[in-house]
């Protein structure tokens, strides 16, 4: 553990994506706080106002400040980025560690459930999902996670296919450990560090494909504020109001290249051999 | 070689199979209805007569399983049903004007991608840490972190709307049928800069990554070292005996972003309006035009296996060790 506080300390890149993660993390939940406006209440009176000092990031069609909206779209971005990786993280661990402890017949089949779910392009995937349903925050985050698992489930599986064979997992099978018991203490542990990193850069991901949902208007409901919600309603005044354009998108962007650094930053901490295990998986996932 | 692609042609068929059936299950498992909700519920914008005499035309009375099957049965002939939209049109036909566009788009896109991020991998691979190197990778991660949307805006306004350069939406102006020959193909091209240039941005980020490290990976083997020491030119060992190994992982990648780069094109096309399949998936969802939405997912799917079916057979085909692995692990 030591070495690897060190060798992230010594990576500035990661050090300066995990700070940003932290600051949006903290932006984020002193939303309320921080916020200078209400970020649902209309004004007629100052429809699309740029840039000023009352609104550091001027007004909408609306007339609601933009800077608040996106203050509180943070809020929606990273709960969804968190929960939607947590539930594919966890439908993944459970899938992978069956299947690579059981082996035979169930690694088989839950191998050819990855492989049918990756033929899948994701975004034809969800469209149809969330064509029939009522578009939620949550229902947002629970197709994101559902759709999301592969990667996890197939890194974990490899895992305990190496663990499963080792002397400490060998000697609890034969002093008489259960087959949950040798799972759940000796060789989940062991797995969770190439877990922890694709969920890492998973989050990235989660948040890159719920601001293109809401883009594309099928994402989290208005007006409810998200960053994409708002690049999709701003696109309709760009031509008067560039900073509804811009400033959501750079929120993405910076977001996601700091969690994307900061996951490097971590995998190659951890171990440098998982850079390439880790680097598949991302690939997957986009 | 010939046993291996048959060996993966009939693991194709579960996957085929599989296929129809998410794409039948997720449809009919979410509670909204194609009809419209159940007006018991107090929801429906129509009445009850009007409803079940609907479900029963679309043959939604029926339990999941007959459905399923009616369905299947008329699949494997292609017969995807007809849209629910106004014009009514079999859903084959639809798909079948717009698979073309985002074929050629997607292509056209992979062409690029390739062509692109395998000079700049070994370049950035073979001059490791030089002033190239750190730009492609600071491009590198603004290529991950970019949301596609977003650059589509922001490249719309610039040479759209600002600069005029070029065209925004659709694949041909309205007075192309009047241009001269060569300007309609110009006319056809300039409307596909934007779109592909989107929807390679990222690819191309990814793809360099990839090259570079495969690019590593290989010139520190020890036959590098030994084509160094008989003597060979630096041109020869990088671009002949490097080159050749390092392309190796990368046609896997290529295959498993392939869902990727088609998912993508739903942005990229609704975007630019473009006539394609991503397109008519998103006008679908809104239209709750359910037959198409099923015929999409499946034809979309199934390219997806194609591809990954092509890129197997391709790694197999410059690789034998992988035809004789795959054959062991089978036994």
């Amino acid at each position: 553990m030591n070495a690897f506080s060190k060798a992230l300390a010594r990576n500035r890149l990661a050090l300066v994506g995990g700070s940003v993660v932290v600051v949006l993390a903290v932006l984020a939940i002193l939303a309320p706080v921080l916020a200078p406006w209400d970020p649902n209440r209309p004004d007629v009176r100052k429809i699309l106002d740029p840039p000023s000092t009352r609104h550091w990031l001027g007004t909408d069609q609306l007339g609601r400040d933009v800077l608040s909206r996106m203050l509180y779209g943070a809020r929606v971005s990273l709960a969804v980025g968190f929960v939607s990786v947590g539930i594919a993280a966890l439908i993944g661990v459970m899938l992978g560690s069956v299947a690579g402890y059981a082996g035979g017949s169930v690694d088989a089949t839950v191998m050819r459930l990855v492989d049918l779910m990756l033929v899948f392009p994701r975004l034809f995937l969800l469209l149809a999902v969330l064509a029939f349903l009522r578009p939620s925050i949550w229902t947002i985050m629970v197709v994101i996670g559902l759709t999301g698992w592969m990667g996890v489930a197939r890194l974990v599986r490899a895992e305990f296919l190496s663990l499963k064979e080792r002397e400490f997992v060998l000697w609890s099978q034969s002093v008489g450990a259960t087959g949950f018991r040798v799972v759940w203490r000796h060789i989940l542990p062991n797995a969770m560090a190439p877990v922890l990193v694709a969920m890492t850069l998973g989050i990235p991901a989660a948040i890159l494909t719920e601001s293109g949902l809401s883009f594309l208007g099928l994402g989290v409901r208005p007006p409810t504020p998200t960053w994409g919600n708002i690049l999709n309603e701003g696109k309709d005044a760009i031509e008067i109001g560039w900073w509804l354009s811009v400033y959501p998108g750079v929120a993405i962007l910076i977001t996601v290249l700091s969690y994307n650094l900061f996951g490097e930053g971590i995998r190659d901490a951890l171990d440098p051999r998982l850079r390439q295990a880790v680097g598949r998986v991302l690939a997957r996932s986009r | 070689m010939l046993a291996f692609t048959l060996r993966r042609l009939l693991l194709a068929i579960p996957l085929l199979i599989g296929i129809t059936f998410v794409s039948f299950l997720v449809i009919h498992l979410a509670p909204g209805e194609p009809v419209g909700m159940n007006p018991d519920d107090g929801v429906g914008q129509i009445d009850k007569q009007t409803w079940e005499l609907l479900r029963k035309e679309y043959g939604l009375d029926q339990p999941i399983a007959v459905q399923y099957w009616r369905w299947l049965t008329r699949v494997v002939r292609l017969d995807f049903g007809r849209s629910f939209t106004p014009d009514s049109r079999p859903v084959l036909h639809k798909i079948g004007e717009r698979l073309p566009v985002t074929l050629l788009l997607n292509i056209v896109e992979m062409i690029i991608i390739i062509g692109l991020a395998v000079p700049i991998g070994v370049l950035s691979a073979t001059r490791q840490y030089s002033a190239f190197d750190k730009i492609t990778t600071v491009f590198v991660f603004l290529g991950f972190a970019t949301p596609d949307f977003w650059l589509a805006l922001l490249l719309m306004i610039l040479f759209g709307t600002q600069l005029g350069w070029l065209p925004i939406s659709g694949l041909r102006s309205m007075n192309a049928e009047y241009l001269s020959f060569w300007k309609q193909q110009w006319d056809f091209v300039s409307h596909l800069i934007l779109p592909v240039t989107v929807a390679t941005f990222g690819g191309l980020a990814g793809f360099s990554r990839y090259m570079r490290q495969s690019m590593l990976e290989v010139v520190r083997q020890d036959y590098i070292q030994s084509a160094r020491a008989k003597g060979l030119a630096e041109r020869v060992v990088i671009g002949k005996h490097a080159l050749r190994n390092a392309m190796l992982p990368i046609v896997t990648i290529l295959a498993l972003s392939v869902p990727g780069l088609i998912g993508a094109s739903v942005i990229v096309e609704s975007i630019f309006a473009i006539p394609g399949m991503g397109q008519l998936m998103w006008q679908a969802v809104f239209e709750r035009d359910y037959p198409v939405i099923m015929g999409n997912l499946v034809i979309v799917s199934t390219l997806t296996l194609v591809a990954n079916l092509l890129a197997d057979l391709s790694y197999a085909l410059v690789d034998p060790r992988i035809r004789i692995a795959g054959r062991r692990g089978r036994r």
